[in-house]
């Protein structure tokens, strides 16, 4: 298994759609506007100055309505798109810089992408479909079936093997287009709005089906979505895309806790703040309370609730990973942050101004 | 001014233009016409060799190896059994060896069109230019009359089977060619992509998605080459082909009319033959598009 141990990192990195974008970098980092390089120069901005370094091993989502350019800032990762200026380093090495050979093996051995319409092969089965990264590296047909066969076992597809992509309902094919993915076993997994296309049910199970894959693969994910909950559930780390910019990037946490502006906010209004935020975050630190329920401080707040309200108690203490005492929750403090914060004030204080 | 006569050149002019054309035509196959002929023999030799085949073998091996192609490439009795009906009737009138011999010349026209036209049509696919470039060509190879580039053709070759081919291949190429270049382009962008992503090179992306992806619309186009061959065997026996053309071709001439519908009847079974035999194997070729989930 080919362990995930080098972060990517990109730098600078600029993609202007049109003829002759090379020549608007420098309009575009002056600080021209998006909307004047459309109107003066009939080019589209469609990455603008992104930096973001996705580190090993983890799922990082990438989120942004349409538009937004988050589809072609994974297509820069194996380079399907060329960039009109910046890097994207891993290991050593700029994908950027890399001749059309480097390039082609480093997507045959490094990466493996899943798509948002599945972009199967109509003409191959399930197995043909699950080999064919392994074909292409001319891998012993024995060899590459052998794995296939497992990660279709994996995605639960037993049985499938020998039916056409057409054969198979939204779900499955999306489950044959994980498992062509990960028989590459590549480090870096590319994951396209890869479950954006499956009705919500189906959703969630490919999520968890995801996360189970992942803690024991532990590949470096990218993960495009524009489904807040998807990136709340399945990111250990989360980067907001608003016209090809990057708006604000942490965990999943620190975004809804600390909004960078109002755009996210009002994505943030209807999230489950009890299923995100953890106790670790409201806690009084140090202090210790007299109640029979104890917590680990990764505990979610809904989950902590539940406790409290269970055994009958207003108050919690909490541990850190080694169960050593770190502080205390209250019910009521509790509660009042799975509540989203209240905006009336503000408005109030506003009409006040005014 | 005359605005009712069109300004032309005069006539002298006209003569004079023609006749150094022609003559500067004539002098190009005087020149060059023994080696195009040599360039062509093989086409000669394996035309003369398969239609060989086809009459002096028994017509009992004939017919059951026909029988087995139809069957290897349409999986359906109903045309296995059409076709042997057709071929007993073809041969019970007295067409047996015309029939042997256009089939003959409509495998190797089809094969040399095939052969030719697919290469040119992935060609097509790949380069706008080419595309550009060669689509006119197509267009006139469609629309000029027959007779028209049987000219220079007899002109070079004289009378006989290679330009006989010749013009057949020429007027039934094109649709092999469009149709490659159009099954290539409506390969869809997202499998195309997902090919790319996976590291796959110009070459194995040609094979193993666009080529098998592309195969059902060659296939139609294989189908129409042939259709296309068969209706110019009328043609091409003006000069010198033999088959089932010819005995229509003298029905024309001395106005038979049994004879012309016979042969030209024949010419139509063996059509339906090959068209069902190709259009079932394109179809079975698209079964993994057939079976959608429920």
């Amino acid at each position: 298994m080919a362990d995930a141990i080098h972060d990517i990192e990109i730098r600078n990195l600029y993609k202007i759609f049109g003829p002759d974008g090379a020549s608007l970098v420098d309009k575009v980092k002056n600080g021209m506007s998006k909307e004047e390089i459309k109107s003066r120069y009939q080019h589209v901005v469609g990455l603008n100055d992104v930096n973001l370094t996705i580190p090993a091993g983890q799922i990082q989502v990438v989120m942004g309505l349409s538009g937004s350019g988050k589809s072609t800032l994974i297509r820069h990762i194996n380079r399907l798109i060329e960039p009109t200026a910046g890097s994207v380093m891993f290991d050593g090495k700029d994908i950027v810089q890399m001749s059309q050979t480097e390039l082609r093996n480093f997507r045959r051995e490094k990466t493996a992408m899943v798509f948002q319409k599945f972009a199967l092969f109509p003409h191959r089965t399930v197995l043909e479909n699950t080999t064919y990264g392994l074909d292409i590296r001319k891998l012993p047909g024995k060899e590459a079936e052998e794995r296939a066969r497992r990660w279709i076992s994996r995605v639960g597809l037993d049985g499938f093997e020998d039916s056409y992509p057409n054969q198979l309902s939204g779900g499955m094919q999306q489950r044959v287009g994980l498992a062509r993915a990960l028989t590459n076993d590549a480090e870096i997994l590319l994951m396209d709005e890869a479950f954006s296309a499956l009705d919500p049910l189906i959703r969630t199970d490919m999520q968890s089906v995801l996360l189970d894959l992942q803690a024991e693969l532990k590949k470096t994910i990218i993960f495009i979505t524009h489904d807040l909950d998807e990136a709340l559930n399945l990111g250990d780390r989360i980067a907001i895309l608003r016209d090809g910019e990057i708006i604000q990037q942490g965990t999943g946490e620190q975004i809804v806790l600390r909004p960078a502006n109002d755009y996210i906010s009002s994505f943030l209004r209807d999230v489950r703040r009890g299923h995100v935020i953890t106790v670790r975050t409201i806690m009084r630190k140090g202090e210790r309370s007299d109640t029979p329920v104890t917590l680990p401080h990764t505990t979610l707040l809904e989950e902590a609730a539940r406790a409290m309200t269970n055994e009958n108690t207003n108050r919690a203490n909490i541990t850190d990973a080694k169960g050593n005492h770190v502080g205390s929750v209250t019910l009521a403090k509790t509660v009042a942050e799975m509540i989203a914060p209240d905006d009336t004030e503000e408005v109030s204080l506003e009409e006040a101004v005014a | 001014m005359d605005l009712i006569d069109f300004p032309s050149m005069s006539r002298g002019d006209l003569r004079g233009l023609r006749m150094a054309i022609d003559s500067g035509f004539r002098d190009f196959t005087r020149a060059y016409g023994e080696t195009l002929e040599n360039i062509f023999h093989p086409i000669q030799v394996l035309l003369v060799f398969i239609e060989n085949l086809l009459i002096d073998t028994p017509w009992v091996i004939v017919m059951a190896a026909l029988a087995a192609l139809v069957w290897l490439l349409s999986r359906s009795w109903k045309i296995v059994l059409g076709s042997v009906i057709s071929l007993c009737l073809i041969g019970y009138f007295g067409m047996w060896d015309d029939t042997m011999s256009t089939i003959a010349m409509v495998a190797v026209c089809t094969l040399i069109a095939v052969v030719l036209g697919i290469p040119i049509g992935i060609l097509m696919a790949r380069s706008d230019r080419a595309n550009a470039l060669i689509t006119p060509i197509l267009d006139m190879m469609q629309t000029m009359p027959s007779f028209v580039y049987l000219i220079p053709v007899v002109m070079i070759f004289g009378l006989g089977k290679v330009p006989g081919v010749i013009a057949v291949v020429i007027y039934a190429i094109p649709p092999i060619i469009r149709l490659t270049n159009l099954g290539i382009r409506q390969v869809p962008a997202d499998v195309l992509e997902a090919a790319e992503a996976f590291g796959s090179s110009g070459g194995q992306k040609l094979r193993d998605v666009q080529l098998p992806l592309a195969l059902p619309t060659i296939m139609a186009g294989v189908n129409q080459t042939i259709m296309m061959s068969l209706a110019m065997v009328v043609v091409a026996s003006m000069i010198g082909v033999k088959g089932l053309g010819q005995p229509v071709l003298q029905a024309i001439n001395n106005q038979y009319f049994t004879l012309g519908v016979m042969n030209g009847l024949a010419i139509v079974a063996i059509a339906i033959i090959f068209d069902r035999s190709t259009q079932a194997y394109g179809k079975r070729l698209q079964k993994h598009l057939e079976a959608v989930h429920g």
